[in-house]
This record gives structure tokens, C-alpha cells and sequence, in this order.
């Protein structure tokens, strides 16, 4: 089954371009077809499973190149090792509890067909990626994800909120992104390979230089900061919220968000080479955690509680990959690889788990506000008590599945105290926020009547897969108990396997904090003994500040959109007015240019032509009146002027003039002439008319 | 022979639609769309087989002449195609077909405007399979002629400004490429045009030379491309032009300037290539990062387009500047490639709703998405792949050019090149949620249908190409890594 | 020779007196054969006084004398013309030509 592993792959896309091409308008058989396509890869994901937990070693398949120019390929190709097979498992499971349970939530949906092509589109790109053996395949699926959760997110994007979250979302990944592709091209060029294990293998071979190895482990990073919604980037997964459940559920907690962290431990051998880098995505994590716990403390909102809930997770995770990262380096043998995977697998069951509860109850309420609910646990037989179970998982309670993960992940802060102690702390306020929606919502009076009294329990399409999930969310822990001899910590491991041993100090701790916080929500939310209200105001600036998420969405818009789109229409100005003004500038100057030389041309060049022949003219006008007409005028002219000849000839007249004056002389003779026989009146033939 | 029907042609097809009697408007639509089906077949099948039988080798492929054409002037009517022409004539061939398509729309003076297409289409096809610097001037300036008319007259209500502003701008470089010419022509001996010796002959010449030689034609072509600064008639060109004009202009005009730079610039210069490349990085980055922006604050979606050209166009640049990476060179054709196919499609898009709706408002629109389903699939494919979405043509080309030019170039010009990919995600999305998103404007919008068969037709085979190429970018890559590797070669000698 | 060339001197002027004076085109081409002969008698006159023995002088003016009939024949044809067209010969009136 493992060499035929792209099928799980592929079965998703089929079924996408299936409902696209053929079955969009018949509804029913859309979802039917997409849930048995899925529920096949399924099988084969356990298939799978199966097989690799047989096997030693990892499965490799020959890379396919898609481009080849000369040493630069471009390839996929598949790699099937525990972290795969167990993702393959996580990703089809809920994929298909997503499905089944959609069936039910989109009922009445006018793009049902719809919904579950892009479930089953975004199923295949987060299989993709998780099957792919470079880092080249796994950009584009990490890209295709982002793809179908932009989708997903805006499905309902008549809704403003929704239109918006999508672009954000999509935008914000996109940023971590850079960072990705920043670290593609340091691989590139300083690895000329993607595949994973050729990289490792340079790197490994410290023939990079540790400064480059850094900024490309951190340039990854970038990516699954993005894409994890980790500190500075978090601020998209609570509104990918606007979304529609079922897609909060799989994408924005249990799969696609936890990419990040599959990233990261994917190529932990890049972070185990760079401490500094590891100790940057561990601080990076441990931050985000404890930022999303405090704010997911005071939201009113089930499902953004739930948000900060995962980011805060998934801050758990990546806090622990940094610290196996840094304790590596150091030589030190840690469990923080293990802990991350287990706790990636057990928080997508319960937090999918969780996500489908609060749909449910959305469902039966219509609100996401839990301040309206209350006492739900009498209506919804079924939601209430798997809701509880995920949360006992959560909070880290023995024996469900949240207990031995973060149980794990305490484990390893330790020889880090800070990092000990936050991590605590932050356990200590999940419970508490936990416990807190969960005491709200289900336990106590109906706050609003009218919302409780039409508040029914969901269709079994809806309750089924959450049954399963409570089941999941409460075992599934055991496959890492410490005393299994072949537990999840020996089959899932980077380097030497690390075998966890069983410590009561630990399971006290883990549970002293997970039961304080559930402990005060109880005092807070059921008993009053602290009044929430009292405390809110006694803490004002600090609720305020915790409730608005820490401002970091006032402080984006503030320092980084409203600037970008200014600089954008500034630059715009600038383009039309100063770089096309320059255009359109040399444009006018030519113009005036243009005029000044069709003046010189029209007064000068051809005022010379035109003066010539003015003055020709008006010479001409003058000396027309000697053209009398009259012959014997003619004959009287030419008779004087050869007198006048022959007089100077002879000298007769003693005239001594120069030729210039004679000229003249002559010229103004002959103009007064011409003047005076304007004026001779033509009598003659006026009397020979009159004859006539 | 091949090569000259493929400029012969739609030559031919001018001069029937010419015959035709103009009353015929139906007539002159199926008879011009029919004879441009013919070079774009050909072009088709000169692909495949340049594909099977010439793409393991650098050399020209079906070469014709030197026939004398001036002897006395030593010019001569010379052809041929390599792995960097051969794509640009099946992009050629394709666009003009389907541009001639989407032109039925058009509505007077319709025996003029197929018949300039035509010649346009003659023009373009010239320009990448001529091998003698003469005839490429010819075609180059050829085509500058029915642009001019198709803009100045089937345009919208700037189209005089446009169309003049086109057409003095280009001129203006190309008096630059023509003195560079003349400067080539009379360095060498004996006095030769032809291209595939005056390569040889340009790495000879003094280092003053080469580049006064090189910043003539960069000028000439960068107007083409257009580099910034030299941008500013495109966006006025294309919001003016008819929708299929802009096609043409977006999907072949800009292609040229950068298969001229392939061409001609670079490997003739050696010298001055290695000496400008850094400065014509930054140019290509100013270009990604500023057509990004402007593209950002624009309202008028035609504009948006037009600037994201620029952008697109930057990353070109930038590859093109890192001569040295076989990579960066691939990326730069299959930018050009996907930038022909993907803003070609968007203008289609955009001239779909534009034919509906009279306007190009961003704000006029909202909540299209709800009404008109297949063209908004069809416009979130396209947007995506604009933005660099893996699977779509752009991710790749945007790819091979980050880790090409990575690896040559100065690597923080290149690092500040990524931020594009951001904001080119911005505008697309801010674009996509105005227009398609939110809520839809029953009262004012009702009346919109959804994008017809004609329509369909002309935009179906590009988002085919485009996800071909996205996703099995060897078929394109395999067709010119020979010719590339040689390129690469004599550009580095 | 002096009687010879007053007369020519004489008959010359007369003739272009009647030339410049008179209306009648007829009497104006009369005038001129004045003139024409004025002409003669000088040639005849010089030929007889200052290079007798030779005969230039006379050839010459049988010249003048042929022309200046073929002359008259024109003239006079143009004359019959005006009168044929206009019933009129008086040059007063014969102006088209004027500005």
C-alpha cells in the first residue's frame, strides 16, 4: 500500500473536480461522493500506517521532476516515514468526521456542492503536503492550503466580515511566506538540492556556514509562523473564524494551522543544527502561547475562544520543537520531538472535537456569543457531554489524551525554568478558559430564555462524528503512555529515540494546574465566591488590554496597512504626476517648442518669401498705370527717354552724376511718371462712347 | 518557408478582408478568425516539432535565406527560430486568434479593425522569427502602425492621447535601437546586419562602445517592456484600448522588448551586460515593488491590470539581470509566458464585465461571486495565478526567477524583490473582495449574466495553458533549456 | 551733304510727329513710312559722301523699302480687322491692352 500512498493524495482532488464538473448541482450526491473519497483515503492512511509501523526505515519514492535545467530540478516525489503515515492518519480521520458532520451543519446551504468540492480541495493540497519528500513540493501544497482556506474562510463572503477575514488570512500567511521563500533560495543556493535528506545531509556535514544555516532554519520558520498563526502573525486565525465550522474545525485547528509544526519538525534537522535558530522558534512559541492564552481568558466568543485556544497549542508545540532544537544542539537528549507530534495529534482530535461541539451548540442557539447561553447541557445530550470530554483533554486532565502530550511537553522545559514555569502557568490558564466557556455555556441558567427555549440537540450527521471525536480525544493519549515498551515515543522520533519514564511529580503538577484552573472557573462561573465582574474591574487596563488582543490588530492597521496603502496612492500620485508629468512634459516642451519654430517660420522664413513678393507687388501696382494701353503713350515714352539717352551720350547736358544716383534718379522718374499717368483721365475714349 | 507563411498569412488574410465588402460585418468576423486560425495552427505544430526534432540543440531551426533583399546594403531577408522564439510564436499564434475572438464585440468600422489585426498579427510574428537587423526593424515598426489605429480608433475616450502617446513613445526609442543599428552595421566587416554575426561581432568591440551600443537598445526595448520609468504609456494605453487590443499589447507588444533584450542586448555585449546588470536589477525591483504598489491604490480595474504588468514585467527585469543562472534565463520566458497567458485572460475577464456593466469601477462593483459563479471561479483562477499561486504558470516562472537570481544577483536586491510576492497578493485579493465578495447589489446588478460560450471560448484555453505550464512546467523547459544553456554561455563570454 | 541730311531730318521728324500725334492708325502707318524714307535719304546720302564707290547705302534701303511694304501690308490687314470688328480705327479707342 505505501508505494501507492499518492492515491490518498489524489482521491481528494477527484473528488473536488468531479463535484466541479459533473455532480455541483446534484447536492446530496456531492457530499456522499466527497465523504466516500475520503473515507477511502482513510482507509488506505491506515493502511499505511499499518505498514510503516512495520517497517524499518523510511520509504522513499523516485523523485518526478517537473523541471529540469541542467543541475536545477524542480521535483515531487513522496516520502512515507512515522510523522507522514501518523499526519496521513490525523488529517483523513478528521477530514472524513468534517464531512459527515457537514452534511448536516451546511444543510440548507445554497452552495453545498460547493463547500464540499473546497473540502475536498483542501484536502488534497494539506495530503500533498504532508506526503512530500522536498521543500519545493512542499511550498506549493503550502501555498494550495492557503489557497482552499482562503476559500473556505470567505464561503460565506456576502458577509463583509467574512470578505475580509479571507484577504487577511490569505495576506498574513503570505507574509510568512517571504520568510519561506527567503530560506528556499538559501537552500537553494547553498545546498543546490530540496529534497529534505539531501539538505540535511549538507547540513549535517557543517559545510554551510552556521549564520546561513540560522537565517535558512529561521527563514522556514518564517513560513510555519504564518501558517501556525504564531506571534507576529497570529492576528488572521481568530477572524478565519467567519468561516463556517466544520472549516474552523479542520482547517483552522486541527490540520492546516498545525502544517507549521509539521514543518518544523519536519526539517528539525535544520534546527538542530542552529541552537540560535531553534532558541528563536522556541521563544517565538512559548510567547505566542502565553499571549493567546491571556487573551482567549476574557472573549466571549466560543469559537474565538477556541482560536486563541489553538494558537495558543500550537504555540505549546512549536515551544517544544525549539527547545528539542536547542537541547540537541547542546548535546543534550530531549523528549520536546516527540512531545510536539503527540501533542500535534492529540490536540487535533480534541480541538476538532471542540470546534464541532461549538458548532453545534452555534447551531441550536444561533449565537457565538456565550454570555447569551447557559444550561445547555440539559438540551444537548450528546454535544454537551463530548464538549466536556474535549475540555477535560484539554486542560490536561488524567487519563485523556491532553494529559500525556502536554504532560510530555512540560516534560520537556525542563533544564529551561523559565520556560518551565510559563508553561505551566499557561496550562494552568487554559483550564481556566476552558472550563470558564465550558461552565458558561452548559452548566448554570439559561442567560437568555428565548435562545435556550429553541436550543435542540444537532442531527445525528452532526453528533455521530462527535461521539467518535470525544472517544478519540479520550484514548488516544494511551498510544504514549510511558510504560507501553513500543509506544508512540519509539515510533515517532528525530535522531535517538527518547523513552519517557513514568514521574509522579510530573502527573502531580500537570494536574494541580489543570485542576486550579478548572477549579477557579467553578468558584468564578458557578459558585460566584469571585465575582468575574469585580475582578474585571479591579484589572480594568489589563482586561481591556487582554480583550482587545493586545491592540496587535489596531497596531497593524496603524503601522503597517494604513502606511503600505499610503505609500501605494502616493506612489501613484507620483507616477501620474511626476514620472508621467515628465512624459507628458517633454511632450508639451516639444509642443512649445514646436510654436516658437512655426513662428520664426511663419514671420521670419516666410516673411522673407512673403516680403519679396509684397514688395514685387506693390511695385507692380504702382508701375501698372504706364500700361496705358495707349500706343502712342508707348511711343512718347520711348521717343523721351532716347533723347534723354542720346543728350547724355553726347554730354550734351553736362550731367555728371554716379550710376547709383542715376538709378534712383531713373526709378523715381519713372514712378512719378506712372503716378502722374494714374491720374491722366482717359477722355478720349469716354468721348468716343459717348459717340456711340 | 514555415516561418515566412507565418507572416504571410495573415498578410494575406489583410488583403481579403480589404476585398471584402464592408457590409459584411459577420462575414469579415468568421473569414479574419478563420485565416488567423492557420498561423496559429502552424504555430502549434512548428512547437511540437521544433519540440521533437530541434530542441536538443542551440542552433537556429528552419532557417530561410540570407536571401538578398538590398544587396548593396548587405541586407537580406533572413529567418529563423530558436528555443526563445519558438514559445513567443505559439503564444503569438494563440492570442491573436483568440483576440480576434473576443473582438466581435466590436461594433463600426469593422472591415478596417480585423484587417489591422491581421497586420498587427503579420508585424508580431516577424518581429520574433527575423534574423537580419533590418527586417526586425521593419516588423518592429510595422506593427506600430495598426496599434496606433486600433487604439486610436476603437478605444475609449482618451484614445487619441493613447494611442499618440503609444506611438511617439515607441517611436522614440526606436530611433535609438535604429542609431545602434547603424553603429553595428558600420563597426563591422564587411558591413553585416545579421544578427547571428553581429553577436559574434559586438563582444569585439571597445568596452565605450559596447555600451553606448547597449543603453541605445536597452532604451529601445525597455519602452517596450516597459521598465521602470519607461511605463507610464501603458497604463494609458491599455485603459484606452479595446479589450482585445489590450490582449495583444499585454500578452505579445511587451514580450518583445524582452526577446529583443534576449536577442539582441544581451549576448551581443558581453561587457557592458556585466557592467549595467546590477543597475538593471534595481530597475526590475523598482518595477516589482512600485507596480505593486500603484497597483494597489487603483480603482479602475483595467489600470490595476496594467500596473501589475509592470510588476510582472519587473521580475523579468530583475532575471534578466542575473545572466549568468541557466534558471533565472527559464524564468524570465516563462514569466513571459505566463504573464502572456495569465494578464491576457485578465483583460479578457475584465472586458467581459466591462461589455455588461459599462464600467471598471472597483467601487461600482461588489458580491459578483453570488450572481455570476463561472466567471468568478474563472477570475479567482486567474487572480491566483497572478498572485504566484503553486499549480498556475506564475508560481513557477516567479520561482525559477527568486532562486535564479538569488544565486547570481546581489542577494538583498533579491530578498527585497520577494516582498512583491506580498504585495502582488494584496492587490489581487483587494481587487477579488471588492469586485466578487461582500454583499451583491441586486437593485443595480440584477441585470448581469454570467460569461457566454464566445467568451468562454477565449478564455477556457488560456487558464488549460496556464495550469499545463503550472503544473508540468518540463514540457515548456525541456523546449528551450538547450538554447538557453548556449545563451547563457555567450552572455558570460 | 548737309542739304541731304536736313531734309532727312525734316521729313524724320515729321513723320514721328505724325506718329506721336496722329488717331487715325492709317495716318500713323503713313507717318512711319516717313520716317522709313527719312531713313533712306540718310543711307543714300552717307553711302554717296563718305564711301562713294560702294553701294551698302543703296542695298540697304531697298531693303527698308521691301520691309516697310511688307510692314504696311500687315498693318493694314490688322487695320481691316479692328474696322472689321469694332467699325472703328481710331487708336483712342483701341485700349484693351491697357492695366
Amino acid at each position: 500500500m505505501t508505494e501507492h500512498t499518492y492515491l490518498i493524495v489524489l482521491l481528494p482532488l477527484f473528488s473536488f473536480l468531479t463535484i466541479v464538473f459533473a455532480l455541483r448541482w446534484k447536492e446530496m450526491v456531492s457530499a456522499v461522493f466527497s465523504v466516500g473519497m475520503i473515507a477511502t483515503s482513510l482507509l488506505m492512511s491506515i493502511m499505511v500506517l499499518i505498514e510503516t509501523l512495520g517497517r524499518h526505515g523510511d520509504y522513499y519514492t523516485a523523485a518526478f521532476s517537473i523541471v529540469e535545467l541542467g543541475t536545477f530540478k524542480l521535483q515531487l516525489g513522496m516520502v512515507i516515514d512515522p510523522l507522514t503515515a501518523m499526519m496521513l492518519v490525523v488529517v483523513t480521520t478528521i477530514g472524513t468526521c468534517v464531512e459527515i458532520y457537514s452534511i448536516g451543519y451546511m444543510k440548507d446551504d445554497p452552495r453545498f456542492s460547493r463547500f464540499f468540492a473546497y473540502l475536498s480541495l483542501f484536502l488534497f493540497s494539506m495530503l500533498g503536503l504532508v506526503i512530500s519528500d522536498n521543500f519545493f513540493m512542499t511550498f506549493i501544497f503550502w501555498e494550495l492550503v492557503g489557497l482552499t482556506s482562503y476559500l473556505l474562510i470567505g464561503f460565506w463572503f456576502e458577509k463583509k466580515s467574512a470578505a475580509d477575514a479571507c484577504k487577511k488570512a490569505f495576506l498574513t500567511t503570505r507574509v510568512g511566506d517571504l520568510g519561506f521563500i527567503v530560506g528556499l533560495m538559501l537552500i537553494w543556493f547553498y545546498c543546490g538540492t530540496f529534497n529534505f535528506t539531501d539538505v540535511f545531509a549538507v547540513i549535517g556535514a557543517g559545510t554551510v556556514p552556521p549564520i546561513i544555516v540560522t537565517f535558512l532554519a529561521i527563514g522556514v520558520f518564517c513560513g510555519a509562523v504564518g501558517k501556525s498563526a504564531q506571534f507576529p502573525l497570529h492576528t488572521w486565525l481568530p477572524d478565519a473564524m467567519e468561516g463556517p465550522t466544520p472549516v474552523s474545525s479542520i482547517v483552522h485547528s486541527a490540520t492546516m494551522v498545525a502544517a507549521g509544526v509539521y514543518l518544523v519538525a519536519r526539517t528539525m534537522s535544520v534546527f538542530v543544527a542552529s541552537a540560535d535558530a531553534s532558541m528563536v522558534v522556541a521563544v517565538i512559541g512559548i510567547f505566542t502561547s502565553l499571549m493567546a492564552a491571556t487573551i482567549a481568558l476574557v472573549q466571549v466568543d466560543i469559537k474565538r475562544v477556541l482560536a486563541y485556544s489553538t494558537i495558543s497549542q500550537l504555540g505549546y508545540m512549536i515551544m517544544a520543537l525549539g527547545l528539542y532544537g536547542v537541547d540537541t544542539a547542546n548535546g543534550i537528549h530531549s523528549p520536546g520531538f516527540y512531545a510536539a507530534t503527540f501533542h500535534l495529534m492529540t490536540h487535533a482530535f480534541f480541538k476538532s472535537l471542540l470546534f464541532m461541539g461549538a458548532g453545534s451548540v452555534i447551531h441550536a442557539v444561533h449565537t457565538n456569543d456565550i454570555m447569551e447561553m447557559g444550561g445547555l447541557l440539559k438540551k444537548m445530550k450528546i454535544t454537551g457531554p463530548t464538549f466536556l470530554i474535549g475540555s477535560l483533554s484539554i486542560a490536561g486532565i488524567f487519563p485523556l489524551a491532553g494529559f500525556w502530550s502536554k504532560d510530555e511537553i512540560v516534560a520537556a522545559t525542563f533544564g529551561h525554568p523559565i520556560f518551565t514555569v510559563l508553561t505551566l502557568l499557561i496550562a494552568f490558564m487554559t483550564a481556566f478558559y476552558m472550563w470558564r466557556l465550558c461552565f458558561l455555556t452548559f452548566f448554570g441558567k439559561p442567560r437568555v430564555e428565548h435562545r435556550y427555549e429553541h436550543a435542540h440537540e444537532s442531527p445525528n450527521t452532526m453528533s455521530y462524528p462527535l461521539i467518535f471525536l470525544a472517544f478519540m480525544a479520550a484514548v488516544v493519549g494511551l498510544v504514549g503512555v510511558p510504560w507501553l515498551p513500543h509506544g508512540f515515543a519509539s515510533f515517532l522520533y528525530h535522531g535517538e529515540a527518547y523513552h519517557p519514564h513514568w514521574a509522579w511529580m510530573n502527573l502531580g503538577i500537570s494536574i494541580v494546574f489543570g485542576g486550579g484552573g478548572i477549579l477557579l472557573a467553578y468558584l468564578m462561573y458557578i459558585k460566584g465566591v469571585i465575582s468575574p465582574d469585580a475582578m474585571m474591574n479591579r484589572f480594568k487596563p489589563i482586561y481591556n488590554f487582554f480583550y482587545n488582543k493586545w491592540y496587535f490588530d489596531e497596531l497593524y492597521q496603524a503601522a503597517i496597512i494604513n502606511p503600505i496603502m499610503a505609500i501605494g496612492r502616493w506612489m501613484w500620485t507620483f507616477d501620474a504626476k511626476v514620472i508621467d508629468g515628465a512624459v507628458n512634459g517633454t511632450a508639451a516642451l516639444t509642443m512649445w517648442w514646436a510654436d516658437v519654430k512655426f513662428w520664426i517660420d511663419k514671420w521670419i522664413v516666410d516673411g522673407a518669401v512673403n516680403g519679396a513678393g509684397f514688395i514685387v507687388r506693390s511695385m507692380g501696382a504702382l508701375l501698372k498705370y504706364l500700361q496705358t494701353g495707349r500706343m502712342q503713350f508707348y511711343m512718347i515714352f520711348s521717343t523721351v527717354f532716347i533723347i534723354i539717352m542720346i543728350l547724355l551720350k553726347f554730354e550734351i547736358a553736362h550731367i555728371d552724376l554716379d550710376w547709383p544716383v542715376m538709378t534712383a534718379l531713373f526709378i523715381a522718374a519713372i514712378g512719378l511718371l506712372s503716378v502722374a499717368a494714374k491720374f491722366v483721365p482717359d477722355e478720349v475714349s469716354q468721348e468716343s462712347e459717348n459717340e456711340k | 518557408m514555415i516561418l515566412s507563411s507565418l507572416i504571410f498569412l495573415p498578410i494575406i488574410g489583410m488583403i481579403i478582408v480589404m476585398l471584402m465588402p464592408k457590409e459584411k460585418e459577420d462575414l469579415i468576423k468568421y473569414v479574419a478568425v478563420g485565416i488567423s486560425v492557420i498561423p496559429m495552427v502552424i504555430s502549434f505544430w512548428l512547437t511540437y516539432d521544433y519540440f521533437v526534432n530541434f530542441s536538443g540543440s542551440a542552433a537556429m531551426a528552419y532557417m530561410e535565406g540570407p536571401y538578398a533583399w538590398i544587396p548593396s546594403l548587405n541586407v537580406n531577408y533572413h529567418l529563423g527560430v530558436d528555443g526563445i522564439s519558438v514559445p513567443m510564436l505559439f503564444l503569438t499564434g494563440l492570442l491573436s486568434t483568440i483576440s480576434l475572438i473576443a473582438s466581435f464585440s466590436i461594433k463600426f468600422r469593422v472591415k478596417e479593425y480585423f484587417a489591422f489585426f491581421l497586420l498587427l498579427e503579420a508585424g508580431m510574428m516577424g518581429v520574433f522569427v527575423a534574423l537580419d537587423f533590418f527586417l526586425f526593424y521593419v516588423f518592429w515598426e510595422i506593427m506600430l502602425v495598426p496599434m496606433y489605429f486600433l487604439i486610436g480608433v476603437w478605444g475609449g475616450p482618451r484614445k487619441e492621447y493613447a494611442s499618440i502617446k503609444f506611438f511617439l513613445y515607441t517611436l522614440f526609442g526606436s530611433i535609438f535601437m535604429l542609431v545602434a543599428i547603424l553603429i553595428m552595421y558600420f563597426t563591422s566587416d564587411p558591413h553585416t546586419l545579421n544578427m547571428l554575426e553581429l553577436v559574434e561581432h559586438g563582444g569585439t568591440l571597445s568596452h565605450t562602445l559596447q555600451m553606448t551600443c547597449f543603453i541605445f537598445f536597452f532604451i529601445a526595448f525597455a519602452i517596450k517592456v516597459p521598465v521602470w520609468p519607461f511605463h507610464t504609456w501603458l497604463p494609458d494605453a491599455h485603459v484606452q484600448a479595446p479589450t482585445a487590443v489590450s490582449v495583444i499589447l499585454a500578452g505579445v507588444l511587451l514580450k518583445m522588448g524582452t526577446y529583443a533584450m534576449l536577442r539582441i542586448n544581451w549576448p551581443m555585449f558581453p561587457d557592458a551586460l556585466q557592467t549595467l546588470s546590477f543597475w538593471i536589477a534595481v530597475l526590475g525591483v523598482i518595477g516589482i515593488i512600485y507596480g505593486a504598489l500603484v497597483s494597489l491604490a487603483q480603482t479602475d480595474l483595467k489600470k490595476l491590470v496594467a500596473y501589475s504588468s509592470v510588476s510582472h514585467m519587473g521580475y523579468c527585469m530583475l532575471a534578466l539581470a542575473a545572466y549568468g543562472s541557466v534558471t533565472a534565463m527559464a524564468g524570465v520566458l516563462f514569466q513571459m509566458i505566463s504573464h502572456g497567458l495569465i494578464t491576457g485572460a485578465l483583460f479578457l475577464m475584465v472586458g467581459v464585465l466591462y461589455d455588461r456593466a459599462h464600467t471598471r469601477e472597483i467601487s461600482a462593483f461588489g458580491g459578483l461571486g453570488s450572481k455570476l459563479p463561472v466567471y468568478t471561479a474563472l477570475m479567482l483562477m486567474f487572480s491566483m495565478a497572478a498572485l504566484g499561486l503553486p499549480g498556475m504558470s506564475g508560481f513557477v516562472s516567479e520561482f525559477m526567477i527568486f532562486v535564479g537570481a538569488f544565486s547570481v544577483l546581489n542577494q538583498y536586491l533579491v530578498g527585497i524583490a520577494v516582498l512583491g510576492v506580498v504585495l502582488g497578493a494584496a492587490y489581487m485579493l483587494r481587487m477579488f473582495q471588492n469586485v466578487f465578495l461582500g454583499e451583491f447589489n441586486m437593485a443595480k446588478w440584477g441585470g448581469l449574466t454570467d460569461i457566454n460560450g464566445r467568451e468562454l471560448l477565449t478564455v477556457v484555453p488560456l487558464a488549460i495553458l496556464t495550469l499545463a505550464v503550472g503544473i508540468y512546467p518540463k514540457s515548456l523547459s525541456d523546449l528551450m533549456s538547450a538554447t538557453l544553456e548556449n545563451l547563457v554561455q555567450i552572455m558570460s563570454r | 551733304m548737309v542739304p541731304y541730311i536736313a531734309v532727312a531730318a525734316v521729313l524724320f521728324s515729321l513723320g514721328l510727329f505724325g506718329v506721336l500725334t496722329r488717331r487715325n492708325i492709317i495716318g500713323i502707318l503713313m507717318s512711319l513710312e516717313l520716317m522709313f524714307n527719312a531713313v533712306n535719304i540718310n543711307l543714300v546720302a552717307f553711302n554717296k559722301f563718305v564711301w562713294p564707290g560702294e553701294l551698302t547705302g543703296q542695298i540697304f534701303s531697298l531693303f527698308i523699302i521691301v520691309v516697310a511694304a511688307a510692314e504696311a501690308v500687315v498693318g493694314l490687314a490688322i487695320v481691316l480687322l479692328l474696322y472689321r470688328n469694332w467699325q472703328d480705327i481710331s487708336n483712342d479707342n483701341i485700349n484693351v491692352m491697357k492695366w
